[in-house]
């Protein structure tokens, strides 16, 4: 909904909530449902509703559980039969600097301060301690806004004795727990009230008045970041950019102006914007976001661009470049069918409001923001957190590295007439293991991430895989793919728990990009041998339909089972018994077990 | 602004905050008359009313406010 994307009216969401939340869950259906508690340090009511919103948005239908009027701590310490009930796959604690116990005083010594903060350190501890031991789930918690005086001034920020040397200690010490402990996020609320405006945020009237610390109109600007927070936990964040060329990525139309004439580079101010731009646009494939170009041009003036000498920007730096004169959407949905990816998980930048409306019109879910002139594209593209960063593996680093390596499989499958030889031509190596701890981030990150070639939906937290991990009851098998062109790193999962020699399968899952290979054999070949280990003699599969997981619908029937069980919803269930003599069903990849 | 077209922009704030278009209010009005009226969702009819005309209340004037027609004379006041 354009009304919950940045850049949105605040004020609107507000007061129009509870006609936005009906119009939500009349429009949207397939939600996942999550519960979600809130433990407050202060009136938290009008964040959990808008709250809800943004979620409603994302696909996800929150139920909430709230804390009574700051009893943030209480609930997280004490015995809690209500939260423990309730089972919160996700724990926001909402506190502000209003819940800071003491502050330095001028007399103190450096060691007593480092004493209080010791104490304000471990006061919180104790809480993330005992909620991970309880709940084993996600914990989002706020860091400290600045406070809104200064009683010393600007010397208030480097000596400490000063409230704002205290918060920012306070807050590097939740940073360093949040870099050491895994399912623990920070809601940077330093950041985000300082985006807003610290002294609007912190008006000190609404705390006063009703206990809120923050300024009620700063309400959906805190929600959207929770909301985004959450969203990327269950996998929900965007994969990508589709990006439009003329004044987008540069001033002018290189068709009519030619390449000499477009405005980039460092020689006037216009020509700054873009490229500084280019770069904002650069930075993202560190995290893992692929960029793709579509544009209304023909191919050769596109790539000349491209090839701009002040150009941030390469043709490298692209897996897909469609310029051509077809429709935008028509282009849109071909790059996301070579990707392998849902269009909504690809993001469409154009400056050109109509470009944008047949896009979105088109192709259900597609996000195309009013980047607004180009001095605000960066600005009104970064606040919508689309790539919300909650885990970063090894993979996404190197996801962009990934694509190209798959183009360049494309090519060298097109110069085999015969697919069976192609696959030789790989020279394909398989990694398929019990789960590892250096593979815990990864292996819940594609649990949450695999929609398509996913047999049952069911995600993970790390806690989640880590649990399974570590129980006997259970076997799992992550495995990853190598090739000539490169390692695809851990594209396959499945985990399976075992109960009186029936091995029953909650989780099968493979990465779309490597469809095709034999892998999803090879996953059936390690799995069996280790059923064998194990004296099992029939294997259970679930088969839940989703949107979007119809193509893997006969998947048990491919591997060999036999359907026990179908009912009206198209819910099917699976038994293989295995044979005495297992023959190898994957032909092509040499693997280690 | 007149006292009437005070009252009409704050019907449709009304109607917006409770969600209901039903709802018309008078110089009477209290939180007695609106079922969903709470002190929760006080706070967000401030703010409505704050946003629907550019003003702001002070502390007092929000913990004072006994009926609508004592809202509508403060609106009036800053106008």
């Amino acid at each position: 909904m354009k009304e919950l994307e940045y850049p949105f009216d605040a004020s609107y969401i507000l007061s129009k909530k509870k006609k936005i939340k009906k119009v939500l869950l009349e429009e949207k259906n397939n939600f996942i449902e999550k519960k979600i508690a809130i433990l407050g340090g202060s009136t938290t009511s009008n964040i959990k509703l808008i709250l809800e919103l943004f979620l409603l948005n994302y696909g996800i239908k929150p139920c909430f559980y709230e804390s009574e009027y700051n009893q943030y701590y209480e609930d997280a310490v004490f015995p809690n039969k209500e939260l423990e009930e309730f089972v919160p796959d996700i724990i926001y604690v909402y506190t502000t600097n209003r819940n800071i116990t003491n502050y330095p005083v001028m007399s103190d010594d450096e060691d007593s301060i480092d004493k209080l903060l010791k104490q304000e350190i471990e006061k919180f501890t104790n809480i993330w301690t005992i909620l991970t031991e309880k709940y084993a789930c996600p914990i989002i918690q706020n860091n400290f806004e600045m406070p809104f005086y200064r009683i010393m001034g600007n010397k208030d920020a480097s000596d400490i004795h000063g409230k704002v040397n205290f918060v920012s200690r306070l807050n590097m010490e939740f940073y360093k727990y949040a870099q050491t402990h895994k399912d623990f996020y920070i809601c940077d609320i330093n950041w985000i009230s300082a985006d807003y405006g610290l002294k609007e945020w912190s008006d000190p009237f609404y705390y006063h008045m009703y206990k809120y610390a923050l300024n009620v109109n700063a309400i959906p600007y805190l929600s959207f970041n929770v909301a985004n927070i959450i969203k990327s936990i269950f996998g929900k964040n965007k994969k990508g950019f589709v990006l439009d060329l003329d004044n987008t990525l540069w001033g002018g139309v290189i068709g009519d102006d030619g390449v000499d004439n477009i405005i980039l580079g460092p020689e006037e101010s216009e020509g700054q914007v873009y490229s500084e731009f280019q770069r904002y646009i650069k930075e993202h494939k560190q995290i893992g976001v692929i960029l793709n170009v579509n544009s209304k041009n023909d191919y050769e003036n596109a790539i000349s661009g491209l090839k701009h000498p002040d150009s941030e920007l390469f043709v490298d730096d692209f897996i897909s470049i469609k310029a051509n004169w077809d429709p935008k959407d028509k282009n849109f949905s071909d790059i996301a069918n070579e990707l392998n990816l849902l269009p909504e998980s690809l993001v469409f930048i154009d400056d050109n409001p109509a470009e944008r409306h047949i896009v979105t019109e088109q192709l259900k879910d597609v996000s195309a923001p009013e980047i607004g002139e180009v001095q605000n594209y960066i600005q009104n593209i970064d606040r919508n957190g689309y790539f919300e960063v909650t885990t970063l593996s090894k993979d996404d680093m190197k996801r962009n590295e990934m694509y190209k390596e798959n183009a360049k499989r494309a090519q060298l499958q097109a110069s085999f007439s015969n697919y069976g030889e192609y696959l030789k031509s790989l020279e394909m190596k398989g990694i398929i293991k019990s789960f590892e701890s250096i593979y815990i981030a990864r292996i819940a990150q594609l649990t949450n991430k695999s929609n398509q070639f996913n047999l049952t939906t069911k995600r993970y937290t790390p806690s989640a895989i880590e649990a399974s991990m570590n129980d006997d009851n259970y076997i799992t098998l992550y495995g990853k793919l190598i090739d000539k062109f490169g390692d695809n790193g851990v594209v396959s999962v499945v985990i399976g728990h075992v109960i009186d020699d029936i091995c029953h399968i909650d989780l099968w899952i493979m990465s779309c990009r490597v469809l095709k290979r034999d892998m999803e054999f090879a996953m059936m070949d390690t799995l069996v041998h280790r059923c064998q280990n194990y004296g099992i003699k029939q294997i259970k599969g679930y088969y839940y339909p989703t949107a979007k997981n119809n193509m893997v619908r006969q998947f048990y029937a491919l591997q060999g089972f036999n359907k026990i069980f179908e009912d009206e919803k198209g819910n099917t269930e699976w038994i293989y018994n295995i044979p005495e003599e297992y023959k190898n069903k994957n032909k092509f990849i040499i693997v280690e077990e | 602004m007149t006292r009437e077209e005070v009252f009409e922009n704050l019907n449709e704030v009304f109607q917006d905050v409770f969600d209901d278009d039903e709802i018309t209010v008078n110089e009477q009005t209290t939180a007695n008359d609106i079922e969903d009226w709470d002190s929760l969702e006080h706070i967000n009819l401030v703010v409505a009313v704050e946003q629907k005309f550019g003003i702001k209340f002070n502390m007092g004037e929000v913990n004072t406010m006994k009926n609508v027609g004592e809202m509508v004379d403060i609106i009036l006041s800053r106008k």
